[in-house]
């Protein structure tokens, strides 16, 4: 029961930052689309990082 | 067109090899598991979900019960290989007849082996039937030194095979010419991206060449066989965590051993600090060079193609499960057009998760090799 509550925490988490991480590159991209392609590089690197905590922290968690 | 041809023929003898499994249909013992009666098709379908998860020692594509009330199962036997108390024992997984609880014993060189969970148990001297613990634990049976070809081991053999196959006929025809044709024409754009796209932004113009091939390799390992555990053969090679942590661990040796002086230097002595913040920031670069990168490397590989993996197949499995409130038609149309859609988006996946692994470890080892400028 307690680890159904914290997956949930940590997706509600791992959403809320993956939506900062997105909103802020549409942003970037849309003041300076000559740099999408090195933006796009970072957003998904960090992503990717987020995303390896969001998953280590399920995989703790179960 | 010579290399057309040869491509042609290596996929006529593949599909060979697959379709030679469905001649090798075989039948289990019944073990009282019959699809006769009350089934609770929630618990079926999570054990099936798991053991799809798991490796296991045979390669089985469907099974069905027959008219006359047998288990057939669709697939062919690997070898097994095991280094028990008794020394080397090998035998073909078939021996164990699908069985998957332990009550089917195999005696090899005086052991004997039972299959509980897809996993190999030997039996302790004098035991002749497996017994169990309230955990259902086996109380009197030991593990083993497993090295058989599982299931896995066959994906991983022959993506290397192919890979083998592949990329010595596309590295040949540069000898001849400039433009590859055929197939390796499709691989070259895909090279050229890793290299430029991924191993020479992030490790730099003077060191990259040395990391490039580890980097493409691993790429196209963890591709293919990404996009292997999609089609219906059920591989789930790199959604194993020995597959995932072997790769990680690849990663954390190459980007170890090739740290420059200035990579250890701020790692254990950060120059420029103040003094007693100097050990603490050791104690953090140390935590994240040796376990924090390789783990999350592994962790992220395996978690998102296990959870594609369950997903796709919970999807599937809502045609059985809705049966009873939408109707036959109602359930199979809503998983048909669910799991369509979410193979799609796995399929993206599967690429994104080859970009951002090969992206992480390039990204690694650029840190290692960097020349700082001194102030």
């Amino acid at each position: 029961m307690y680890n159904l509550i914290g997956a949930g925490l940590i997706v509600i988490g791992a959403g809320i930052g993956l939506g900062q991480i997105g909103g802020k590159a549409m942003e970037g991209i849309a003041r300076q689309p000559e740099a999408t392609g090195k933006i796009q590089t970072a957003m998904i690197i960090i992503a990717a990082l987020l995303e390896g905590l969001a998953f280590g922290a399920l995989f703790l968690g179960k | 067109m010579k290399v057309a041809k040869q491509t042609f023929k290596f996929f006529v003898l593949l599909s060979m090899l697959f379709t030679s499994a469905f001649v090798m249909a075989d039948t289990t013992i019944n073990d009282g598991k019959s699809d006769g009666g009350q089934v609770d098709t929630k618990k079926e379908v999570e054990d099936y979900i798991l053991h799809h998860i798991q490796d296991s020692h045979d390669f089985s594509l469907f099974s069905y019960t027959s008219d006359e009330g047998e288990r057939k199962h669709v697939g062919f036997p690997l070898p097994v290989i095991l280094w028990s108390s008794n020394g080397l024992a090998t035998f073909m997984s078939s021996e164990f007849h699908h069985n998957d609880d332990g009550s089917v014993i195999v005696e090899k060189n005086g052991s004997k082996f039972v299959k509980i969970h897809s996993k190999i148990y030997e039996l302790d001297a004098g035991a002749t039937t497996v017994a169990y613990d309230a955990d259902h634990h086996a109380t009197n049976a030991h593990k083993v030194w497993d090295f058989s070809i599982t299931k896995s081991v066959f994906g991983i053999l022959v993506i290397g095979l192919l890979m083998l196959f592949w990329f010595s006929g596309l590295a040949r025809q540069y000898k001849k010419k400039q433009i590859p044709t055929g197939f390796a024409r499709v691989l070259e754009p895909l090279v050229l991206y890793v290299r430029d796209e991924i191993a020479r932004p992030n490790i730099g113009d003077k060191h990259y060449r040395r990391f490039t091939g580890y980097l493409l390799t691993v790429f196209f390992f963890i591709w293919i066989l990404n996009l292997l555990g999609l089609t219906p053969f059920g591989f789930n090679v790199t959604g194993q965590l020995a597959v995932t942590a072997c790769l990680a661990i690849f990663t954390l040796v190459i980007y170890t051993a090739s740290g420059t002086k200035d990579y250890w230097m701020h790692m254990l002595w950060m120059p420029d600090a103040p003094w007693w913040i100097r050990p603490v920031l050791a104690i953090i670069e140390l935590a994240g060079a040796f376990i924090i990168k390789p783990f999350s490397l592994l962790v992220r590989l395996f978690a998102n193609i296990s959870a594609g993996h369950i997903v796709v197949m919970s999807l599937i499995a809502i045609m059985f499960t809705l049966k009873e409130s939408l109707g036959v038609v109602g359930a199979t149309g809503l998983s048909l057009v669910l799991s369509f859609f979410i193979t799609l988006i796995e399929v993206l996946v599967a690429f994104l998760q080859a970009y951002i692994f090969t992206m992480l470890s390039a990204l690694f080892i650029g840190m290692a090799v960097a020349e700082h400028e001194h102030h």
